[in-house]
């Protein structure tokens, strides 16, 4: 039941085969006895369980649509109105958002099912999920390895099929990055497809919400349902969203696929590059065409986007202050001390650094070096990617330079760290779309991720493709042991 | 060794919008605490800025207003700093790029026209308050003014002395109000003052060091807090000593200023183009529509006021201080047949000093500008003299009716006839055989008392010039 795809679950329950009472109810179970990932923070099982009553309602009325009663979780980055929402902080571990993030209220009325909140890096910083204030996320194929970040939980909780689908956010990779460590399909959409609005800030520029599933028609299908303009999100796109169903059957025969030599250089470990090559070697079977690229600057993207997300982030985390609401210290003196002591309790390690980071880069003396330098960059990485796609129609590479990493490996180490996200920050840097699907695995059995990236605005292309590859391959298929 | 002081004013303008700059939230003052905090206000995790386009749409009138440069692409920044009043530990404000560039100011402090230049004119949210009364312990917050669009109006270093900085905020005060941009209201915060003052000698070229005064949000304090500063500026520099450059706090009941913080304690705010807010672009409808909904400008209203009406300059810039006011006089200079300086006169003599009696607005009148037409109609065909003009307006005011019933009904009426006028002058030249004497001897002052004489046993009616010319021609003849 738990492994279908949620087309097989609306016809089933269409059906009457079972209620999305009892569908919720299975993966309820599920997620009760997976408790070794630490894939949740909140369980809303009553709500969950009132919800799936009402879209059996819905279904037997006549009138449901494809995802009117599957059930489905939230990253704890998205504001669940009366629900715990902590974005994996200490910060903000108490606190009950008094309304429902823009994507949780789409999803509610297109009939889905939410059971709960994932665990995540705090403030979506981190590329591990050992950043949580909840504990580390472990990964369902070797719970010794990390799941990735900072969507860990929700790739976890999909690749163990514990929910159909799952809600993400994507800064520099969080979305892609966890789905290529976990085996599963993740999609960061173009910046501005998805409503920000209710979505707790790290980075506000690059922050974008996603989908993570177990195939690009699930996520499609998700996607279709949560973008679009919102007038609460002012950098929220006003172009009308394609239907991306109607496409997903397209014929590859004729697209024209760019390999950007700076994607297959040595930092990939080579299970990794023979997995992509495979991938490719797939695609090219269905009637691709292969085209060289050049992305020139994408070396610089690393310290590029270490510059403008911890700048942003410097400023969105300044709202926890412990005066309205979150963590204040217990014990301090003066209004200063005060602050410095809910600020240093309430925050981990990660964050502070990159307060830090962010705040030293925007001071006056260092801001034209820093901030503005790296704007440049930016706009050059972007002109990069606009240059390529002027001879293909997308770009294919590995998602992350190696499968997932031993919990602990890189904890003292956070530049290691930060080069896990190589490949995909890029891409929030152009603010373009991009999609992780499971191409095989490495000799230890670990998942590994094929990176489709997408023109602006250009979603349904590289869904497209993810998901005729898809058709010909079963590698999305592959559930970890002790899961089936 | 003459000094002068250099003075700069940065003014914050609370644009009287319905709703606040980022968000749906009310504006109004005077509600609860805290009831006019949305999740925006508050800056709950999650919430995002959306522009206002009616906070726009004000500044740029203003922009037009003072004939600066608009910018058809503006940036919103965020200015970071933590207090508790400012919930999302910055302020959504406008730095490299304002809405308004560069534009100017006409002012008159007494000694004729001089124009002030505008450095520009930006936009930002204002923070919420802290409340300090019957807490305890505690400081409340209260966050129904967190997001209140603010234009921060930023002058050059051009006004020396404290009359001509009293003079430029006058001129400004009544310019947002005249725009209807803004109420103005003082006491509840919708206008508020800093000052950067500095001193030098007269003749250099350089500037001084400049402090900032902060809290002088009254006319009043505005020119006790610059003129104490600059004496104190003064006091050191003659001593030997240096300015300091600080922000400095009036303190009213002590009528002084102290050192708030200094240069080296001052913030670095950090800003940087916000993220959440995209360029604020204005389109050429948008623009050409705020233009066409400008009224015609106090200053272009002056000089008509002064070439069409033959106004003196200092008339035009009272009348025109208020629109409504400068409406009301050009409605009854309009509509009258007196001159339209006696029009003026009366608006800003008795009519003026009614509405303050009674603290109304020239809107709520009790004399509609056809009522008071009226009535300086009945001064230029002298069926009554100026001075009974008075009695009748005062019953106007009260109610009574339009000028030429009271005037009936109390009989009223000028006597212009020469005969009658003759008969009461030699009734008087009868009685008064002293003052006629003493007029005779060299005396001319004396006529005075012997006009008024003929006035009070008329009852004031008797025309006065008429009365005149008969009295001379019999005392001289």
């Amino acid at each position: 039941m738990h492994t279908r795809s949620i087309k097989d679950h609306a016809r089933a329950m269409a059906r009457g085969e079972y209620s999305s009472v009892e569908l919720t109810q299975h993966l309820l179970a599920r997620i009760s006895d997976a408790g070794e990932l630490n894939a949740f923070i909140t369980v809303t099982e009553d709500r969950a369980l009132d919800q799936a009553a009402e879209a059996d309602r819905i279904i037997r009325s006549g009138n449901a649509g494809l995802l009117t009663g599957i059930p489905m979780v939230h990253k704890d980055i998205f504001c669940t109105r009366g629900v715990l929402t902590t974005c994996g902080s200490k910060m903000l571990s108490d606190f009950v958002s008094p309304y429902d993030a823009t994507v949780v209220k789409r999803l509610a009325k297109a009939g889905m099912v939410s059971m709960g909140k994932t665990n995540m890096d705090e403030f979506a910083m981190g590329s591990s999920n050992e950043n949580s204030h909840f504990g580390a996320v472990r990964n369902p194929w070797n719970t010794d390895r990390v799941p990735g970040g900072s969507s860990g939980g929700s790739a976890a909780a999909v690749a163990a099929r514990l929910a159909p689908v799952a809600t993400a956010t994507d800064t520099g990779g969080s979305i892609r990055q966890p789905a290529a460590l976990c085996g599963i399909t993740g999609i960061k959409p173009s910046y501005g497809r998805v409503s920000r609005y209710g979505m707790i800030a790290f980075a506000s520029s690059l922050d974008q919400g996603g989908i993570l599933a177990t195939s690009a028609e699930d996520a499609a299908l998700v996607l279709q349902a949560m973008a679009g303009f919102d007038e609460r999100d002012s950098t929220s796109l006003a172009q009308p969203v394609p239907d991306y169903m109607a496409t997903l059957d397209d014929p590859v025969r004729g697209k024209v696929i760019g390999l950007p030599k700076e994607f297959f250089g040595d930092g990939v470990e080579p299970d990794v590059a023979d997995a992509v090559q495979a991938a490719i070697r797939e695609l090219e079977a269905l009637g691709a065409r292969t085209v060289e690229v050049e992305l020139p600057n994408s070396a610089v993207g690393i310290p590029c986007y270490y510059v403008l997300a911890p700048a942003e982030a410097s400023a969105n985390l300044s709202r926890f202050d412990g005066v309205r609401y979150g963590h204040r210290a217990t014990q301090y003196g003066d209004l200063v001390d005060m602050y410095e002591r809910s600020r240093a309790e309430g925050f981990g390690e990660e964050v502070q650094r990159r307060i830090m980071i962010g705040t030293y880069v925007l001071s006056s003396g260092y801001y034209d070096a820093y901030y503005i330098k790296a704007q440049k960059l930016r706009r050059m990485i972007a002109d990069d990617f606009s240059r390529a796609f002027e001879r293909c129609d997308l770009i294919v590479g590995p998602t992350a330079p190696a499968t997932a990493f031993p919990i602990g490996a890189k904890n003292d180490d956070p530049v290691a760290m930060y080069l896990n996200d190589i490949f995909t920050n890029s891409v929030n840097l152009a603010g373009l779309p991009g999609v992780s699907v499971n191409a095989g695995s490495d000799r230890d059995g670990l998942p590994i991720g094929f990176h489709l990236i997408g023109r602006y605005l250009d979603e349904s292309t590289v869904l497209n493709i993810a998901h005729q590859y898809q058709q010909v391959t079963d590698c999305h298929r592959m559930v970890p042991e002790g899961y089936a | 060794m003459e000094w002068e002081t250099v003075i700069g004013l940065e003014v914050h303008v609370q644009l009287n919008t319905r709703s606040k700059i980022f968000s749906g939230a009310s504006t109004a003052y005077g509600a609860e605490p805290n009831t006019q905090a949305c999740d925006v206000s508050i800056a709950l995790p999650g919430v995002l800025p959306v522009m206002n386009r009616e906070a726009a749409r004000l500044a740029v009138k203003f922009g037009m207003a003072i004939g600066a440069e608009i910018n058809r692409t503006s940036v919103f920044a965020r200015k970071n700093y933590f207090y508790p009043d400012l919930p999302k530990g910055y302020q959504i404000s406008q730095f490299e790029t304002p809405i308004v560039g560069r534009g100017s100011l006409e002012i008159d402090a007494g000694d004729g026209p001089k124009v002030i230049g505008i450095t520009r004119a930006h936009l930002e949210e204002d923070a919420g308050k802290s409340l300090h009364e019957n807490l305890g312990d505690f400081t409340g917050i209260d966050l129904n003014r967190a997001g209140t669009p603010l234009l921060e109006i930023v002058s050059e270093p051009d006004m020396r002395s404290a009359a001509e900085a009293v003079a430029y905020l006058r001129q400004l005060h009544s310019l947002v109000r005249y725009l209807g941009i803004s109420d103005g209201n003082m006491q509840e915060g919708s206008f508020r003052c800093d000052a950067n003052v500095s001193v030098r000698h007269r003749g250099a070229t350089e500037f001084g060091t400049r402090t900032e005064l902060k809290n002088i949000n009254s006319f009043r304090f505005v020119d006790r807090a610059i003129r104490f500063e600059a004496e104190r500026q003064i006091d050191l520099l003659e001593d030997g000593g240096e300015v300091v450059q600080e922000t400095r706090l009036y303190d009213a009941d002590r009528d002084e200023t102290r050192s708030m913080r200094s240069k080296e304690e001052a913030h670095d705010y950090r800003y940087f183009p916000d993220p959440d807010l995209p360029p604020m672009v204005l389109e050429d409808a948008f623009l050409a529509e705020v233009r066409d909904s400008l009224p015609e400008l106090p200053h272009d209203r002056r000089h008509r006021f002064v070439s069409r009406f033959g106004l003196t300059p200092s008339d035009a810039l009272q009348l025109t201080g208020e629109r409504a006011l400068a409406d009301y006089f050009e409605a009854v200079a309009e509509a009258t047949r007196a001159e339209p300086r006696v029009a003026c006169n009366w608006v800003l003599g008795e009519l003026s000093a009614a509405l303050n009696q009674d603290d109304i607005t020239v809107e709520a009148s009790r004399v509609d500008s056809g009522a008071l037409a009226g009535l300086l109609d009945r001064i230029a065909d002298r069926t009554i003299s100026g001075k009974i003009a008075k009695e009748v307006f005062v019953a106007m005011w009260n109610g009574e009716g339009d000028a030429d019933t009271i005037i009936e009904a109390r009989g009223l009426r000028q006597i212009t006839d020469w005969g009658a006028i003759e008969t009461a002058v030699d009734a008087v030249l009868a009685a008064c055989t002293d003052q006629v004497r003493q007029y005779r001897e060299g005396n001319q002052k004396v006529i005075g008392f012997l006009v008024g004489q003929v006035m009070k046993n008329t009852q004031g009616k008797a025309n006065p010039k008429q009365v005149n010319e008969v009295l001379r021609g019999k005392l001289e003849g």
